[in-house]
């Protein structure tokens, strides 16, 4: 390029290190505010820099939950929730995806195209705009605060069977009938051909499923009422109440950060997968 | 599209769609049904007494003071994150395109807080702008200026805003970064030796040719906006103070759930499927996309 380098590479430096800094800068207080005790928090009084108390704060949290004017459910126990459910929508919507996608572009069969729209709608059909309804049919099936309302409902999924489409489609007819002359049925073919060629794309969609199943708010709050069955995002938001002054802030910001830490290191240690899962769940 | 070969199986492909079929039925097509048929009706607090009113429901939604200023929450709320969160993603991607060191833990540490639930980016903000004990809250009143978003509608949307847009950032700046790298170099060469400085090349040449992506991610982030940051209100402010951040979601869960005003909830429900159909069909339809049917 015919631009002079030198001159121009301060600048993208400085801005990416701003930005940087701005995505760093609430974590950087809420592990500090993880380090000290309630009351210098609740006094306003909380120095910039860490405290004595990481140990502590972090160890209650995650066995009692009990600080000086919050109960809270040990964080062992919402993450385990919360491990609970990321994993089985992940799986489940993986795995009910692959079989209609399957189902979908290796068969032909009457009213195929009906069930490939019926399903295509729901992508028009997110659980916010119909909140009450699905809430009734959780109740009246006797899956209220159970694992299986907190999951089930969210395993269809428009956008992974798609994608798993589009995959499916780009396999060669060829490998399809050298499979058939080898005598192998549907099902062979799935497990032995179709399975192991879709390991990238089962990869890249396992990791923003985990997130999105991770980071559930709406549902799990209408859905659970015990607080041995909350998620972590949901144990923060009632451990903070109606946001008072005089609170166990330490505890909170330590929850917060427990809340954080595996959706964030599935995004930075699986990364290529997870660029990859976000750019072909939006095509 | 059709595949040439295919196997054929009567009752395997029926099997293999149940799971999937079955629960889009039970918990997707069921409820937007019982939602449209509720918003014609009229319900007795108790649930005991049920009338048809036809679209009753809908005029007294529509009428109601407090829905229009939903509808303009809603607006701005949405307006200000799109653009919130798309202009320094476009910046932040502009600059990593380069060729610089350490691009790539620059990338690494700027697509992190995509896996932030939202509801935490709420809590994380929270923490930082209380009026009496987060860091910044405090500093704004030491600094003269009268900061306390519990009490202040137009602080805490701003607040509403602001944590919403700075989770969303990472996500925009991932796919503009993306649309930056598959421009071809030689467009941009020959603008270079026709001797357009750097920003002229940005504007003239580089904006242009990333429409497509700048339009996608215009429409998922007002989808995000709509939809995604029901968590941050209700981490935040609860729709607070007043009713200043109460966007329409939030509306239709507070008129369900605690108002139980079914019959209206409902009616608002069928307006956002509306909305949503809307959007979608924008999305798919003025997008290149990659679906084929």
């Amino acid at each position: 390029m015919a631009s002079p380098r030198r001159s121009t590479d301060l600048l993208p430096h400085l801005v990416l290190v701003l930005g940087v800094a701005i995505f760093a800068f609430p974590i950087y207080f809420a592990v500090i505010g993880s380090t000290w005790d309630a009351s210098t928090i609740g006094r306003g009084q909380m120095p910039l820099f860490p405290g004595p108390l990481a140990a502590e704060n972090y160890w209650t949290v995650w066995s009692s939950g009990e600080g000086t004017r919050i109960r809270s459910t040990p964080v062992a126990t919402l993450m385990f929730n919360s491990l609970v459910m990321a994993l089985v929508i992940c799986f489940g919507k993986i795995a009910i995806s692959l079989l209609s996608a399957y189902a979908v572009v290796f068969f032909s069969f009457p009213l195929r195209m009906v069930f490939f729209w019926m399903i295509f709608v729901t992508l028009m059909l997110p659980v916010e705009v119909r909140i009450i309804p699905t809430y009734e049919v959780i109740v009246n099936l006797g899956m209220f605060d159970s694992f299986a309302g907190l999951t089930v409902p969210l395993i269809a999924s428009a956008t992974a069977t798609l994608l798993f489409r589009q995959f499916f489609l780009t396999i060669p007819d060829e490998l399809v009938e050298a499979s058939k002359i080898d005598g192998a049925g549907p099902l062979r073919f799935f497990w032995d051909t179709v399975l192991p060629l879709s390991r990238t794309n089962i990869a890249a969609l396992a990791v923003i499923l985990f997130i999105y199943g991770w980071n559930q708010y709406l549902w799990p709050l209408l859905i659970t009422k015990s607080r041995s069955m909350e998620t972590i995002v949901i144990g923060i938001t009632k451990m903070i109440g109606t946001g008072e002054v005089q609170n166990d802030w330490n505890l909170i910001m330590a929850t917060t950060i427990f809340a954080m830490l595996p959706p964030v290191l599935v995004v930075v240690f699986m990364q290529r997968w997870f660029v990859k899962g976000l750019v072909d769940t939006e095509k | 599209m059709r595949r040439r070969v295919i196997f054929d199986d009567k009752l395997l492909p029926y099997l293999l769609l149940a799971p999937q079929i079955a629960v889009t039925i039970v918990f997707f097509f069921w409820p937007a049904a019982q939602a449209i048929h509720q918003s014609t009706l009229l319900q007795d607090p108790f649930g005991m007494r049920q009338q048809f009113v036809g679209l009753e429901n809908f005029q007294a939604v529509l009428a109601d003071p407090n829905y229009l200023g939903a509808i303009r929450v809603t607006a701005i709320f949405s307006i200000s994150v799109t653009v919130l969160a798309m202009a320094p993603a476009l910046l932040f991607a502009a600059m990593a395109d380069r060729h610089i060191r350490g691009a790539t833990t620059y990338k690494t540490l700027l697509i992190w807080p995509y896996a932030v639930a939202p509801a935490v980016a709420a809590v994380l903000w929270l923490f930082i702008f209380h009026p009496s004990i987060g860091v910044l809250g405090r500093a704004l009143n030491a600094a003269g200026i009268v900061w306390n978003y519990h009490l202040d509608g137009e602080q805490a949307l701003g607040l509403v805003i602001f944590a919403s847009a700075w989770k969303q950032v990472s996500y925009n700046f991932l796919f503009f970064l993306a649309g930056l790298q598959s421009i071809p170099k030689s467009v941009l060469e020959a603008a270079s030796i026709d001797g357009a400085s750097a920003t002229r090349r940005f504007w003239t040449v580089v904006f242009p040719l990333l429409s497509p992506t700048t339009f996608f991610l215009l429409v998922v982030n007002v989808v995000y906006a709509f939809f995604d940051t029901f968590g941050t209100i209700d981490a935040l402010t609860k729709g607070g103070p007043g009713t200043s951040t109460v966007t329409l979601i939030y509306r239709v869960y507070v008129d369900g759930n605690a108002n139980l005003n079914l019959g209206q909830s409902a009616a608002q429900s069928v307006i956002l499927m509306a909305i949503v159909i809307a959007l979608t069909a924008i999305q798919f339809r003025y997008i290149e996309r990659k679906v084929h049917y």
